[in-house]
């Protein structure tokens, strides 16, 4: 068994408004809100690195949990955006938290990163102890790259998030999980080292509406759960209109699907765990009802995790 | 209404346009789908059709133009 303990999450303090990324690219600020939800984003501070969000976004979580550092036995940092092709973030991390000699794995995957280290986690867990599942990304050294693109530029922000993963308590037991991974379309979102993001926008948005959907049900109908049992859906944050998809293609009111892209805009494989972090301090979970974990990035990987509340 | 009307009645529906594209005219270039009514066209397409198109299949650039769409329908099976 394995259970989510608690969350944490770290944006930086710089708020960049759609006037100001718009005038960068050629757009105003409601055609970024129609076509995206988004309103604003953050971007790190000038030598701000994914290894520092990611430290903070742990220490928020442990200090949720009420936990010292110590007791984490194992780090899984997702990052699609670190600063080098090596060493990845997670050796750095565990240092910055004190922690010389646990594993700190690196997930270098975007968007899906937190979701498969979630998953991961709770399959580990029982053997490892502790894990500290970090999303940290610093999109905005990635789309600031030139010539910026117009379609990337308005998408992404900086952040992190954090979950701990047990073996033995917290406030959701993880049920099951399912993980995919298709790389015949991985020219279709892509950066090669150095360069800007590459996105073909038409086909990632076709696979995710069809994608998560799937896997989504797949994985409910394996547990002989319906979607209207499902109380909260916590999404990777990519798009507010891809989110609207996915709940009219699962039959679900769109607000089922908690939200905070209008803010923070989408922050790769941060975003999921910095909603999370933030729905579980509003709303929270509930005992004996289901919440449903979903992601989708480059690669493509996707998936869902289903876990349900305790008291 | 034969299937190339099928198709363009689909187009006019998922765009919100009230436009009869040119059977070789860009639908993106056009503007009369961005990728979300791409999405909704894929499932009116199979809704309509009665056709499951595999994702393996789904290369926007299949459709582009009422043409394209009309061909590979024929290939999907419909």
């Amino acid at each position: 068994m394995a259970f989510l303990k608690e969350f944490g999450s770290y944006l930086p303090a710089k708020v960049v408004s759609n006037d100001e990324i718009g005038a960068q690219v050629g757009c105003d600020a409601e055609w970024i809100r129609n076509v995206s939800g988004i309103e604003e984003r953050r971007f790190a501070a000038e030598g701000e690195t994914v290894c520092d969000m990611a430290v903070h976004a742990a220490r928020d979580c442990m200090d949720r949990a009420g936990m010292a550092l110590n007791e984490i036995k194992m780090l899984l940092v997702s990052s699609g955006s670190s600063e080098r092709q090596f060493p990845g973030p997670a050796a750095s991390v565990a240092k910055a938290l004190g922690l010389h000699s646990i594993p700190a794995v690196d997930l270098p995957m975007a968007s899906a990163g937190s979701l498969f280290g979630l998953s991961l986690a709770a399959r580990l867990s029982e053997s490892v102890g502790n894990i500290l599942v970090i999303g940290s990304e610093k999109m905005s050294q990635i789309i600031e790259r030139q010539p910026m693109e117009r379609a990337v530029a308005i998408l992404f922000g900086d952040g992190a998030g954090a979950c701990l993963v047990t073996p033995n308590d917290g406030k959701a037991e993880v049920v099951d999980s399912a993980l995919y991974s298709d790389g015949s379309f991985s020219e279709d979102l892509r950066v090669e080292f150095g360069a800007p993001l590459e996105m073909n926008g038409r086909s990632v948005i076709l696979q995710a509406t069809r994608k998560i959907p799937r896997a989504i049900s797949d994985l409910l109908e394996k547990h002989n759960c319906g979607v209207s049992e499902i109380g909260t859906f916590l999404m990777h944050q990519a798009n507010q209109n891809l989110i609207a998809r996915i709940a009219r293609a699962l039959g679900v009111a769109e607000d089922r699907f908690y939200s905070n892209i209008s803010r923070y805009g989408n922050t790769s494989s941060a975003s999921m765990l910095i909603a999370a972090a933030e729905w579980s301090k509003a709303v929270g979970f509930e005992a004996g009802v289901p919440v449903c974990f979903a992601a989708f990035g480059a690669g493509f990987h996707w998936g869902a995790l289903l876990v349900v509340g305790r008291a | 209404m034969n299937k190339r009307d099928q198709i363009i009645e689909i187009i006019r529906q998922v765009s919100g346009k009230n436009l009869t594209p040119a059977p070789d005219e860009s639908l993106f270039e056009s503007g009369m789908l961005d990728s979300f009514a791409l999405t909704d066209l894929v499932t009116e397409l199979e809704n309509k059709f009665n056709l499951k198109i595999p994702d393996s299949a789904l290369n926007p650039r299949k459709f582009d133009t009422v043409e394209l769409i009309e061909q590979n329908l024929e290939e999907w099976g419909s």
